[in-house]
């Protein structure tokens, strides 16, 4: 184990190694082609946001990443890890459910709906996990689960349940919760979709937090704003294919391509 | 705006008249309603216990009999064991059913339309039987000469273990039914969510699934044990000694069948009711987190409405009167 030197917010110094590779991934859902050889590299410790129209295949890539869904061909590279597979010959074999959840330990997820568990508090949604697969002594992920909730604002409301939690705050213990993994990568599918426009700000502001703080994410979103704020790539989709991706700047303000500009203009 | 100012100092004469009393409709049909139904019951109460016919006295004398009491143990350890072990069979069926493997699945499936598509009582009879069907019973290889155990179908399988058997097989196909219901219940976002922290799938199971289906599953399950002790009733057909079958075993020696009856009837009475004290709890169990205060339990009841009687009632602050004129 090499102990990585604490990145640097400032992302514009020479190019990080990619922590996450996606080299020309094929995925089908019966005879409709939801991604056609998409191919991405996402920098350790930077944002990549990920927009396109529903439908554009875009979630469906995040969750490839954690092996959610199984891919048809291709490759997704995590740590300089294959994801989900393991390399035999020619061609990559499934690994055993066991392997796979040892692999995703290092990647959390965050979605749309929560996801929380509603049988548990807030605070034992963020501690099952650590105490029942990492082995984390009972105390211990305790504590550190009290310094999560602190951190996404919600120290007070460690023992309520879910059902008890407005939108935002319910999605802020789920980032919580994630990050109780000690991930290396965030996902982030739509994690502001579901949330009335006023409960928005403090889940995004707690993903801001995140990224200064080096985290590699990938988002996929709607949030214009977050994207152009926060992002170092933005990634723009449709039909299956990456069809333009670059510095926030770039794609958001000059895009190249009609269909970049005509999503823009739809959103705007 | 004037208009309506005019109009509230036209009203104000008469507004006296409005400080008036609204009272609720008299619904005279719920007093004779009640009256007639009450004069029904004691019709009936009286016709019970002033019945010559019926001797009381045998009753509670044969109510804590040695063999009734015999009885209600056999009762309760064959509901017991019929209801732990077909749960546990239940499970492994709801998987089946549910299980991406066709093979599996419908043989789960025949399974249940099986054992629910004919009565139970003809189920009992038929295990009662099993020594026709097959002479020997043995342990071994399908289909090959290898024989690791074998006996002697009529010694293993008693009215006893027929009983179980029949009971068993029988309930864990209804009871498969409420268990699959209660997975389908669960969000399958619940899975994604575990499996992304790094859960297996049997962890996934045994640690968010399980617990959340078991809010569907426990009161139609509570059911089921209710009508499981009652059902054991039937066990009387292959002579085991149940407490119904203890009771009619008694009364064709003495011939008080009514009275006999009344006793197995008054413990199933009391039994079943006893069962709904677990099933209270447990629901509050799995009901956590669903609602946002949970009730409070009948303990907790009592010791609320102690805790509030005992103060003196505050007294009343006095009122001030507020002169209108």
């Amino acid at each position: 184990m090499s102990a990585t030197a604490p990145i640097s917010p400032t992302v514009a110094e020479a190019p990080a190694r990619a922590l996450v590779e996606i080299r020309r991934v094929r995925k089908s859902f019966g005879a409709h082609e939801v991604l056609r050889d998409v191919s991405l590299a996402v920098p350790e410790g930077t944002v990549t946001v990920l927009l396109g129209p529903s439908g554009s295949g875009k979630s469906t890539l995040l969750r490839c990443i954690n092996h959610l869904e199984t891919i048809d061909g291709g490759r997704i590279i995590v740590d300089g890890e294959l994801i989900g597979y393991r390399q035999a010959g020619h061609n990559i074999h499934e690994m055993t459910p066991k392997q796979i959840a040892r692999q995703r330990r290092a990647i959390g997820m965050v979605f749309q709906r929560f996801n929380l568990f509603p049988h548990l508090t807030a605070l034992e949604n963020i501690t099952e996990a650590p105490i029942g697969i990492g082995g984390v002594p009972r105390a211990r992920a305790r504590a550190r689960a009290n310094e999560l909730l602190d951190r996404v604002g919600l120290a007070a409301f460690a023992g309520h349940y879910p059902a008890q939690l407005s939108g935002g705050q319910q999605q802020r213990v789920a980032i919580a919760r994630a990050l109780a993994m000690d991930p290396k990568l965030m996902l982030f599918d739509e994690p502001t979709s579901a949330l009335d426009p006023e409960l928005v700000g403090d889940v995004l502001d707690v993903m801001r937090e995140l990224a200064r703080d080096g985290m590699t994410m990938i988002v996929v979103t709607h949030e214009i704003g977050f994207a152009r704020g926060v992002a170092d790539q933005v990634v723009f989709m449709d039909g299956g294919v990456v069809v333009e991706a670059g510095r926030p700047e770039d794609v958001l303000d000059h895009p190249q391509r009609q269909r970049t500009r005509n999503f823009l203009e739809s959103v705007r | 705006m004037t208009a309506l100012h005019d109009a509230t100092l036209a009203l104000a004469p008469d507004a006296t008249d409005d400080d008036v009393v609204a009272i609720p409709l008299r619904r005279p049909w719920r007093w004779i309603s009640a009256a007639v139904v009450l004069l029904l019951v004691a019709a009936f109460a009286s016709s019970v216990l002033t019945n010559p016919n019926i001797d009381f006295a045998a009753i509670g004398e044969f109510l804590f009999d040695p063999r009734i009491l015999e009885g209600v143990w056999l009762t309760l350890l064959i509901t017991a064991i019929s209801m732990i072990v077909s749960t546990v069979l239940a499970i492994v069926v709801a998987a089946m059913r549910l299980s991406s493997n066709p093979v599996l699945s419908t043989v789960a499936w025949f399974y249940v339309w099986a054992f629910r598509g004919t009565p139970l009582l003809v189920q009992i009879v038929l295990w009662g039987y099993l020594g026709l069907l097959y002479a020997k019973l043995t342990v071994g290889i399908p289909f090959t000469d290898v024989v690791f155990w074998q006996v002697n179908t009529n010694e293993l399988i008693s009215a006893f273990v027929a009983g179980l058997l029949a009971l068993t097989l029988n309930q864990a196909a209804y009871s498969s039914e409420i268990v699959r219901a209660g997975m389908l219940s669960v969000d399958e976002g619940q899975r994604e969510a575990s499996y992304s922290l790094g859960m297996s799938p049997l962890y996934t199971f045994r640690r968010v699934l399980l617990p959340q289906a078991m809010r569907v599953i426990i009161p139609p399950m509570g059911n089921e044990t209710i009508s499981m002790l009652k059902n054991t009733s039937l066990l009387s057909v292959i002579a085991v000694l149940e407490i119904y079958t203890q009771a009619t075993v008694i009364s064709s020696q003495n011939l008080k069948q009514v009275e006999l009856l009344i006793v197995a009837s008054l413990w199933y009475l009391f039994m079943t009711s006893v069962l709904s004290i677990p099933q209270y709890y447990l629901e509050r169990r799995y009901g956590r987190g669903t609602s946002r205060t949970l009730p409070p339990t009948p303990l907790q009841r009592v010791r609320r409405a102690l805790a509030t009687r005992r103060p003196a009632p505050a007294p009343a602050p006095e009122t001030k009167e507020v002169s209108v004129v």
